[in-house]
């Protein structure tokens, strides 16, 4: 079983969620071809063996810089065929699900996307797909020979396998028409975590009473090391930009810590933090909803609580 | 302009999930039923352009009678007509194969960005690549410039300007309109709005839901005092094991 795996980059270097769907196909017992497709850190590429990829392939061909959707559809359908590859795994983003979800129409293949688990092949393959916004699961089998996997963080676990390995020079010939969207501009929080794969988000509501607030909370993400997200309103409200929002309407998030500050724990809020390891609560209403979904909670006024977590985050380094 | 908005029939955002027949078919009981909320944007944003410049909004739904109240509201929302495409949704492709076949002629495919159900975020994607068409998910904002199509969409921590040319797909989401509640007018007239209820095309079944299953339920909340946040940190690093 050949298993392609397409390896999002993000500053030149892979994406944590696309080694781990190196991890996924390594793990689900198939012969692993990474392919990463734009300019990128050659010595970072290497380092994909690590997690059992026996082959990468470094697409550079500076047109591939601009992500359009369709155009990488285009190169990753002959990969998979120059690889002899029957199946395609990625990490689901908002590049990586809609360039699957074309690929299988390409090829026609089956297509899963939001997978959580290694597939059961006892009989036949089936995975397992997060639905209703992380309040349920189902299980599906896919049922044809091709198969194209869009996988959600935390799917596979991130173990160094194997080591370095070379990186190939992968050509492309791309044509004018391919390019049916144009890129005009890109801006992008840079340095930042980013917050559909930080393994610790610090989270505030409309309890933060404001944006000149957020720098308290900012000081904890600081020491943690996370990334920062809000509520609904609070983005609504342009306290926040609206790509840290988190819940039904926004971004989905599994890290290994949530902690939410000043934030109700409206149902449409915890669709969107259910897949998170655990979740930390703190607000100064004894009876809010979210104490309920916690595993630790801390009831208490925002602004003096932060303050002090902060600082025994930094002691206890 | 023609305009084609893709809604899909979903249990209400509050609504508690659960499942019956040996976990292979979903509970209904006591759930109240909705337009996609990302769906509704589409729907708002295609009024919107309607009342701009005169373009007519034909809404379609995959899925069976009991959409139909569903799909009035989008016509009490200001709709001219709909399609019902009578099937169960079963999996993105197939939902994806029906709306392309009914899709061609339009100048813009708008949908949500997702399901809140099946939550694939792919249907946008697989009818632009069957088309032919560009397909532009999520998309923040969308304005129409002659022939051309200007759209914000948002990236993982940012956003990126985008411009295609029509026709073309795009995936909404919020802040491309506000939604847009009916008003007794618009509930009235969607009474004898036309709704074409129509067969679907076959398509083979590429994958095929076995069972649903719960998350296994959460333990109970361990309260810490907020005089002694070390305690929190500690307990994070020993006993959760996340820090
Ligand atoms: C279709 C739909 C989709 C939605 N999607 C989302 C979504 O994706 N994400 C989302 O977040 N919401 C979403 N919502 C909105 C959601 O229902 C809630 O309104 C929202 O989550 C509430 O945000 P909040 O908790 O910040 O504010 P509030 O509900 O106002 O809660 C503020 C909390 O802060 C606490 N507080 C106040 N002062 C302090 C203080 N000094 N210290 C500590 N605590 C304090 C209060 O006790 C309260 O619990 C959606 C709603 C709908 C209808
Ligand atoms: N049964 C359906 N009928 C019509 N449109 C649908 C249906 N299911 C999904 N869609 C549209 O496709 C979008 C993406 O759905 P999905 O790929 O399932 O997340 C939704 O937001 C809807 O606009």
């Amino acid at each position: 079983m050949n298993v392609l795996v397409f390896v999002e980059t993000s500053e030149g270097k892979p994406r944590k969620t696309s080694l781990e769907a190196v991890a996924y196909a390594h793990l689900m017992g198939g012969a692993v071809t990474a392919i990463v497709l734009g300019g990128a850190d050659a010595n970072a590429l290497q380092s994909i063996g690590k997690y059992g990829a026996t082959k990468v392939l470094h697409a550079d061909d500076p047109k591939l810089n601009e992500p359009v959707i369709q155009v990488y559809a285009e190169v990753l359908t002959k990969a998979m065929q120059d690889e002899n590859a029957d199946i395609l795994v990625m990490a689901g983003s908002s590049l990586g699900t809609p360039v699957a979800a074309k690929i299988s129409i390409k090829i026609g293949a089956s297509f899963a996307s939001n997978v959580v688990e290694l597939p059961n092949t006892t009989a036949g393959f089936n995975v397992k797909r997060s639905i209703y916004t992380g309040k349920a699961f189902a299980l599906v089998e896919m049922k044809k020979n091709k198969k194209v996997i869009a996988i959600k963080k935390n799917a596979a676990e991130l173990k160094e396998v194997g080591t370095d390995v070379q990186v190939v020079n992968y050509p492309v010939s791309l044509k004018a028409s391919d390019f049916n969207t144009k890129i005009i501009s890109t801006e992008k929080a840079t340095g930042d975590i980013l917050l559909p794969e930080a393994e610790i988000v610090v989270s505030g509501g409309r309890g933060m009473k404001g944006p000149e607030h957020w720098g308290i909370l900012e000081n904890l993400a600081k020491a943690l090391h996370a990334a920062t997200g809000c509520s609904k309103p609070v983005s609504d409200m342009g306290w926040r930009p609206h790509h840290e929002h988190v819940g039904q309407t926004g971004v989905k998030v599994a890290p290994q810590l949530y902690i939410a500050i000043g934030i109700s724990g409206a149902i449409q809020h915890l669709a969107g933090v259910n897949s998170s390891k655990c979740i930390v609560v703190i607000n100064k209403d004894p009876d809010a909803p979210f104490f309920k979904a916690a595993d630790y909670g801390i009831v208490g006024d925002a602004f003096e609580v932060l303050p002090k977590l902060t600082a025994a985050v930094l002691a206890a380094k | 302009m023609k305009i084609l908005v893709c809604i899909s029939h979903v249990p209400d955002t509050t609504s508690k999930i659960a499942f019956t027949e040996n976990n292979t078919k979903f509970d209904t009981t006591g759930v109240q039923f909705i337009i996609g909320p990302y769906d509704d944007y589409a729907l708002a944003r295609a009024i919107e352009l309607k009342e701009a410049s005169g373009a007519t909004v034909t809404v379609i739904n995959v899925g069976l009678a009991e959409t139909e109240p569903t799909i009035r509201k989008a016509l009490a929302i200001g709709a001219d007509d709909a399609i019902r495409v009578n099937a169960e949704p079963s999996d993105s492709f197939f939902v994806a194969t029906q709306i392309a076949e009914h899709g061609k002629g339009y100048d813009l495919i708008l949908m949500g960005r997702e399901s809140i159900d099946y939550n694939s975020g792919v249907v946008h994607a697989m009818v632009g690549e069957m088309l032919g068409i560009p397909s532009i998910s999520p998309v923040m904002k969308l304005d129409i410039e002659g022939t051309k199509v200007k759209m914000s969409k948002e990236i993982e921590g940012g956003k990126e300007q985008v411009e295609a040319n029509m026709p073309l797909v795009a995936g909404c989401q919020e802040p491309i309109a506000e939604w847009k509640i009916p008003n007794m007018r618009g509930i009235m007239s969607a009474r004898t709005k036309p709704l074409k209820v129509v067969e679907p095309t076959s398509a083979e079944q590429l994958v095929a839901t076995q069972k649903y299953e719960l998350p296994a339920p959460k333990g109970a909340v361990k309260m810490i005092s907020a005089e002694n946040v070390a305690e929190l940190v500690t307990l994070l690093k020993t006993e959760a094991k996340v820090l």
